[in-house]
């Protein structure tokens, strides 16, 4: 408990963030919804036209929803230039505003709809013009009819912005997606907290709101909006107090290694007296855009990722031809500068219980060739159709007597019983260490590497200060060391560490 | 007030077929017919709630369409079976709104002079309506149209939701302002009775058309061709048979 209490109180820059982009996304949907609402209730057919598009929008997943504005952001810089985010609030706030038009929208035009006939009679019988009417009669009338609306969205839109967390926003999410990689769970639960008792706490003030416009009490809904008011602008204060340039903002991935490697990297800078910040979590995709942008200042990446992904290249020169490649084309293309090499790889690679091994007398892929076709081999789902299987498979001649699919964790299990007798291993994976495994050379280096390399931003590339304070990590992490920091993490019960206290057992292993 | 030829039509339905009519100044004219018959069509075109699609309505010798609507409000008040008061606003503030959106402020005297002009309390004035009943709803409805001193009352139907003895009372307040008032009035109705009770001339319509045009006396001689006795007949068959009980029981 007093775990969870710990964490809960060091969420302050991640509310204040969630606050700001919530409010601010509800607000946007309220500045499109009203009007169009009025718009609907004058027009049948943009009545129809406004709420199916809201529907559908409201039958798009919101992660989805969220990850499909980079792609929009991105063609949309070909008229809005370069400078256009495409990650992080922007995208955030456009996505989270389209979920909360709905509620809005569709409360706005039912009380419309629902005004009393004679009452609108009146309105016109007595002289009022169209904006009269609308002001003096139908906003009042409907006005807890749209509050009860945007209660709806801001408890949806609370609870959707931590998946913000995905494409560079901080949130509240930061803690739930960080606990879900490492199984942390008061870190899940006190960013799921967190974000429900925000939820919990709007909603009661703008039910305050929502109850004073419906009695017609101007104290009542005077009080609901005055300290809505105020969390928003403490938000923002917050915020504006907090956000310092010379903060590094250190990025990771959705997985263990990322996380372990982050914490490493900040306690580097903090110890060379930076002030860092962490945006934990990112897409894997948006991750090398992110740090492109200067949206973050670092990151780890691998050299066959970047490779495939952003130089769409799918041959294999080898591992030093391929880093120097990327280096030389982040330096050209982006202006990211890559410090250097972490000195492990997180690359795919067959592996083999040892005794299996020894009985077969194969430690490397060229031994396997001529037992393969009487051993099963186990991949992950997408294994067998990625080109790192493509090249093995035709570098060596490889065939297998069968081939099938596990997820992750249930392939080592699938080792482990004999099921499968080799499989697509990752290379960093504590598993590989705790279960003993034999990862199998690969001499004629069909396998893509995939050296995990230190990303600085644009931002801070030419900053002397922050790469000499980085550089001790360069070469420095074999990938012994980074699977047992990743065991550490990624298991059940006793020893699991949470990724810095792994961060701070590593450091300590590699001499800093 | 004049109708010349005024027609309007949805689609190809005619509601009101071509009505030439006049209304001289100071008159109580009913307006009578079977639902569906385009009377309350034809009211509205006075105030323009309703446009004429073919021809023209006079008010005052100036064709209404051309007439700033906010001023004709003004000079037209506008009595209604759903009464329509605001909901969010006081009585006062109810009876405030016409001038209010002219820009002129009603004196709270005024309003308290309004209400017993319906013989309500002018304390009611602070109340909100949904504390009023229904004939108390109507009356405030009335004082609402007399706020503007106007020159001409329509009403639709204006007392179809209320009980027979509040029905009865309001209807003979209403004419009984109309004299004190110098009012010119036209009331819809469907109820015969109530026409040539409270009319100085009943005007009959039937599917669009002015098929009646006499003064309470000479329908009740026989006179305004078939429909219009038919109407008169339901009355006037009601009361025989009620008289008629009466001398059996005496």
């Amino acid at each position: 408990m007093s775990e969870i209490w710990t964490i809960l109180l060091g969420l302050g820059d991640k509310l204040a963030a969630h606050v700001v982009l919530a409010a601010s996304a509800i607000g946007l949907g309220i500045l499109v919804a009203l009007p169009l609402a009025v718009w609907a209730s004058r027009s049948q057919a943009v009545a129809r036209v406004a709420l199916g598009f809201a529907s559908l929008v409201q039958t798009i997943p919101a992660l989805a929803l969220l990850a499909l504005f980079f792609p929009i952001l991105l063609s949309l810089r070909a008229v809005f230039g370069e400078d256009l985010p495409t990650l992080g609030f922007l995208p955030a706030l456009l996505a989270l505003a389209l979920y909360a038009l709905l509620p809005i929208l569709r409360n706005a035009v039912t009380a419309q709809a629902n005004l009393d006939p004679g009452v609108l009679e009146a309105a016109d019988g007595v002289g009022m013009t169209g904006w009269q009417k609308l002001t003096l009669v139908e906003a009042p009338l409907a006005a807890p009819f749209i509050m009860a609306g945007i209660r709806t969205a801001s408890v949806w839109t609370i609870g959707a912005a931590t998946l913000s967390t995905t494409i560079g926003q901080p949130s509240l999410g930061d803690p739930i997606f960080a606990g879900l990689q490492t199984q942390n769970w008061a870190l899940v639960l006190a960013g799921c907290i967190a974000s429900a008792g925000l939820a919990l706490i709007v909603d009661a003030l703008l039910g305050l709101v929502e109850r004073g416009f419906a009695s017609r009490k101007r104290w009542l809904w005077g009080t609901g909006l005055a300290a809505v008011a105020l969390g928003v602008v403490g938000a923002l204060a917050y915020q504006s107090g907090g956000d310092d340039e010379d903060t590094i903002v250190i990025a990771s991935k959705q997985f263990s290694e990322q996380y372990i490697l982050a914490q490493l990297i900040g306690s580097q800078l903090e110890a060379a007296g930076y002030s860092v910040e962490y945006r934990d979590g990112l897409g894997s995709a948006v991750v090398h855009s992110a740090v492109a942008s200067s949206s973050i200042d670092i990151s780890v990446d691998y050299t066959g990722t970047i490779w495939t992904n952003e130089l769409d290249r799918t041959d294999n020169p080898g591992r030093e031809a391929m880093y120097e490649t990327i280096v030389e084309w982040e330096r050209e293309t982006t202006g990211v500068r890559v410090l250097g090499r972490l000195g492990f790889e997180n690359a795919y690679a067959f592996a083999m219980r040892a005794d299996r091994a020894a009985q077969l007398g194969v430690t490397s892929l060229e031994d396997l060739v001529p037992v393969g076709p009487q051993l099963t081999v186990g991949g992950d789902p997408e294994f067998f159709e990625r080109p790192e299987w493509v090249s093995v498979r035709d570098a060596y001649g490889m065939r297998f007597g069968e081939t099938r699919n596990f997820s992750p964790t249930f392939m080592y299990n699938a080792l482990r019983s004999g099921e499968a007798d080799v499989i697509s291993a990752y290379t960093s994976d504590g598993r590989i260490a705790a279960d003993r495994l034999v990862v199998l050379h690969d001499p004629r280096e069909a396998l893509p590497s995939y050296d995990a390399m230190l990303m600085m931003s644009p931002r801070i590339a030419g900053d002397e200060d922050i790469a000499n304070a980085l550089r001790p990590l360069i070469g420095a992490i074999s990938v012994e060391d980074m699977r047992e920091a990743n065991f550490a993490v990624d298991r059940e019960g006793e020893g699991k560490l949470s990724p810095a206290d792994a961060a701070a057992q590593l450091a300590g292993k590699i001499g800093l | 007030m004049t109708f010349e030829a005024a027609e309007r039509r949805y689609g190809d339905v005619v509601a009101v077929a071509g009505v030439d009519c006049a209304i001289e100044a100071g008159s109580f004219v009913a307006l009578v017919g079977s639902s569906g018959s385009g009377k309350s069509t034809l009211l509205k075109m006075v105030n323009t709630l309703v446009s004429p699609s073919g021809g023209r309505v006079l008010f005052g010798g100036e064709d209404v369409t051309t007439l700033r609507q906010a001023q004709l409000r003004r000079r037209v008040g506008y009595v209604f079976q759903g009464i329509g008061l605001f909901p969010h606003f006081t009585v006062g503030e109810n009876i405030a709104i016409g001038p209010r959106l002219a820009g002129e402020k009603l004196s709270s005297q005024r309003i308290a002079e309004l209400l017993t002009l319906v013989e309500l309390e002018p304390e009611m004035a602070g109340r909100m309506p949904d504390e009023l009943s229904g004939g108390q709803r109507q009356r405030v409805g009335v004082a609402r149209a007399l706020a503007g001193d106007p020159e001409l009352l329509i009403m639709d139907e204006p007392f179809g939701a209320l009980d027979p003895i509040t029905r009865d009372a309001l209807g003979e307040k209403v004419r009984e302002l109309h004299n004190q008032l110098g009012l010119t009035t036209i009331m819809v109705t469907h109820d015969m009775a109530e026409a040539l009770l409270l009319a100085d001339r009943v005007l009959v319509m039937s599917f669009g058309e002015l098929v009646a045009d006499h003064t309470p006396r000479e329908l009740l001689a026989g006179e305004g061709g078939e429909i219009a006795q038919g109407l008169v007949a339901v009355p006037r068959d009601q009361a025989e048979r009620l008289a008629a009980m009466e001398g059996r029981l005496a």
